[in-house]
């Protein structure tokens, strides 16, 4: 299988120039893969997949036969990512993860950037991601969002532009270690000479960084990861995290508040629990504080971290920064706290609560993506250009009657890669995925979740919408750029 | 450690065993089929009863055929006991689990059910089992065990697991024995048949204790293979065996010495090997078989439920704390 067909189709190839030469961070990657054999990138595809399977990395399909479990498509050929290219994305996401801790301390405490009007206030006080419960809460060194998730796109003009920043509960971070696994097991001759940044420290970081927010009676901390339970679509993912930090996997019918403490119910009698990295959003986390119809949580939970007894990650409060109109806002947030101009720009992005922006968005449904604020996982999404008249006129009344809840952004061109598809490559568009820990120290994994698009033409990269996802390599620093 | 997980690790591997147990019932009687005179009555319906789902079999098949009765045992997923819902239910418990037993475990049982979901899918198409598949589900359950011990430190999950494979094993050795030794003993007329030493040797065979027992008895006698199976004390698969295991299981769970108890897992499981201790195969035999082994059963089950309420059901009860009140945020 050979790349001479292949056809770039006018977009930002990460792979190939537009002339159909290979970058120069992807040569010896595309050295490597034309030296193969016919037919034999498929028996690793298929021994991938394989893989996937036998280690039961998989989920249920819903309503299908009984039984019938998928994995997450995955695709063996690496995304590229060079050393320089990855430098400008470290510095950016460390200077925005920072201010969004900085922005979300001041918002449930002094409120200065209200105060100054630098975002109005009552975009903060009618967000439903707003806690009134967190107001005056002291974490640790004033660390809010432990562990984030950041969403990049590369536009045809060749820069990465931040698309969301997934403060909650961010998931994905298993499939960048286990794709790498994967492409070790079944790929391997492929690593040879490309320098590709090693991921599986992350476990390590993220259970140092838990063990720091620990309250501060004990040198010896117990760290728990709460999990919704075996049926979350994640739960490979919670069940990978524990088991490479060695922490305990509990649900919420484990634990018990008692005496302001929170205990895990073991067979030895009750057990205290320092520090919980919960992945259960604020809403479903304490029925007696949040929603009382929440089976997953543990009541008094919010009692117990409001007077110090359980430390969480990340904090509760974080989705106001992750609120998609407050997102509009980061540049000015980063410049506000920090005094720097974003490293990492902004897709431009409409606010419909502004009335001339929502007029303008209105008007040009059909070239916006429309996005709920409060959403995720591609749900509560327009995307203009591939939408029915209906659609449109569907968002929008939605629009006109909840305009706080809405923002547009122009169609992005993203960047595509080549994934093999049966006898050949194809080009798909794809996103990155980062990992950030806001420790004593802020970790950049050098690596992150790529995730493709696998439905021609598509723009969708969430795995709901029928994603896939690809091994990335973050390249040491020889001299390579793209 | 976590209630929870030591609940599901004791599942696990009582699923798994449960399994091996089916498996080996399946495929002794398959074989012992093809020894027997034409004529004579197959008995197929007594292997239901070694697996206690008479009624659940009753309620879904008109014929007890051998066919019937082996997809029941097998791949029927109405029956929580065959084979394949054993599998899967071992697998979701090691998936809720997943952390906490090694990578080696996780990948072998998993493998194992999709082995048999495969097979499941034959099956669909009519494609029977072949012989092979029954010992290929005996040997993957040794393999799981051999993983478990050579792959998970010996510690309290452990003991769960394994006290969980051996009260599995105890029951399935009791009922076996109890439901194979009723049809066979009129045979006993025809001492010396080649039926008779046939039939007596697949009840070994079904708990794999052929060799063993000949190693230790030589000849086939009825009274000596219930000494052997319920008795010994050296041989993994009788009962004796398991509850002196259960019991080694129990004290180092909860750090009691032997000869005392401090839960009723403990209590009732100590009096268990201390009657065994002190039986003689007669004693069993003259009170009538049965009645020993439904007695066993019950008691089985009962220590079953005191595992239950000791270890896994932990109501929350207030404790004190024992550390200085933490004022921080």
């Amino acid at each position: 299988m050979l790349f001479p067909t292949y056809d770039t189709g006018g977009f930002y190839d990460e792979m190939f120039e537009n002339d159909g030469s290979a970058r120069p961070c992807a040569r010896l990657l595309f050295k490597r893969i034309s030296s193969l054999n016919d037919g034999e990138l498929r028996v690793y595809q298929q021994a991938a997949e394989q893989a996937l399977f036998r280690m039961g990395i998989t989920f249920n399909v819903y309503g299908d036969e009984a039984g019938t479990e998928r994995i997450f498509p995955f695709d063996i050929i690496p995304r590229i990512v060079a050393a320089d290219e990855w430098a400008v994305i470290d510095r950016g996401l460390r200077q925005r993860v920072h201010a969004l801790n900085v922005f979300i301390n001041d918002i449930y405490h002094e409120q200065k950037i209200l105060k100054d009007r630098v975002i109005p206030a009552e975009l903060i006080l009618s967000a439903k991601s707003f806690r009134k419960a967190c107001v005056g809460l002291n974490p640790p060194r004033g660390a809010w969002c432990h562990i984030t998730g950041t969403d990049l796109v590369r536009h045809e003009d060749g820069e990465y532009y931040v698309l969301e920043d997934n403060l909650r509960c961010p998931s994905g971070v298993s499939y960048v270690l286990q794709n790498r696994e994967i492409m070790k097991r079944t790929f391997p001759q492929i690593f040879d000479q490309n320098n590709v940044r090693p991921v599986g420290d992350y476990p390590s970081h993220l259970l140092q960084t838990l063990q720091e927010i620990a309250p501060s009676r004990t040198t010896d901390p117990t760290v728990a990861l709460l999990t919704p339970g075996v049926y979350n679509s994640a739960y490979f993912e919670h069940s990978f995290l524990a088991k490479f930090m060695g922490v305990e996997l509990v649900e919420g019918r484990d634990l018990v508040v008692t005496n302001g403490r929170v205990m895990m119910r073991t067979t030895n009698g009750l057990e205290r629990v320092d520090v919980i990295y919960r992945r259960i959003d604020d809403d479903f986390l304490d029925p007696s504080t949040f929603r009382s119809d929440s089976l997953l949580g543990v009541p008094g939970l919010m009692d117990a971290y409001r007077s110090g007894g359980v430390a969480l990650a990340n904090a509760p409060g974080t989705g106001i920064a992750d609120d998609k109109v407050i997102y509009a806002y980061v540049p000015k947030i980063i410049k506000y706290y920090l005094g720097e101009d974003p490293i990492l720009a902004n897709v431009p992005t409409y606010v419909c609560w502004e009335e001339k922006e929502r007029r303008h968005v209105i008007e040009n449904l059909d070239k916006f993506v429309v996005k709920a604020a409060n959403e995720s996982g591609g749900y509560g999404m327009l995307v203009g250009p591939h939408s029915t008249a209906d659609q449109r006129e569907k968002f929008r009344g939605a629009i006109n009657a909840d305009p706080r809840n809405y923002i547009a952004q122009p169609t992005l061109a993203l960047s595509r890669v080549p994934v093999i598809v049966e006898d050949h490559f194809e080009g798909r568009h794809v996103d990155l995925r980062p990992y950030v820990l806001y420790g004593k120290d802020i970790f950049v994994l050098p690596g992150g979740l790529t995730r493709v698009a696998l439905k021609k033409g598509s723009l969708v990269v969430n795995s709901s919408q029928g994603g896939g996802s690809k091994d990335t390599w973050v390249l040491a620093d020889t001299g390579v750029s793209c | 450690m976590l209630s929870r997980v030591a609940d599901s690790l004791y599942w696990m591997s009582r699923y798994v065993e449960r399994a091996e147990n089916v498996a080996r019932f399946v495929d002794v009687n398959t074989l012992l089929s093809l020894d027997l005179p034409a004529g004579y009555v197959e008995q197929w319906t007594p292997l239901l009863s070694t697996t206690g789902d008479e009624a659940v079999f009753a309620e879904h098949y008109k014929t007890t055929s051998k066919r019937d009765v082996i997809h029941f045992l097998t791949f029927d997923t109405r029956n929580p006991n065959s084979i394949l819902s054993s599998i899967s239910a071992a697998r979701e418990n090691a998936r809720m689990v997943r952390q906490y037993i090694t990578l080696e475990m996780w990948e072998h049982i998993n493998r194992f059910y999709l082995a048999m979901h495969s097979g499941a899918r034959a099956a669909q198409k009519g494609i029977a089992p072949h012989q092979d598949f029954f010992s290929e589900v005996t040997s993957a359950s040794h393999l799981f065990l051999g993983i478990t011990n050579a792959t998970m430190s010996h510690n309290e999950g452990w003991h769960f697991s394994r006290l969980g494979r051996l009260i599995e094993r105890a029951d399935k050795t009791s009922r076996i024995l109890d439901a194979k030794y009723f049809l066979l003993l009129p045979t006993v007329d025809a001492v010396g048949s080649p039926y008779d030493d046939i039939m007596w040797s697949a009840v070994l065979r079904s708990t794999s204790a052929f060799e063993m027992y000949r190693k230790r008895f030589q000849q086939l006698s009825p009274d000596r293979i219930v000494d052997f199976l319920v008795l010994d004390r050296e041989f993994p698969r009788a009962i004796h065996y398991c509850m002196l295991s259960a019991q080694e299981c129990l004290h180092a769970i909860s750090g009691t010495p032997r000869g005392m108890f401090r839960n009723r897992a403990e209590q009732q499981l100590g009096r268990v090997c201390a009657d065994l201790n002190y039986t003689q195969v007669r004693d069993i035999i003259s009170g009538g078989l049965h009645e020993f082994l439904d007695d066993l059963q019950r008691r089985l089950n009962s220590i079953g439920d005191a595992v239950h309420d000791a270890f896994f059901a932990l109501q929350p009860t207030p404790v004190v704390p024992q550390y200085p009140a933490g004022r921080e945020a």
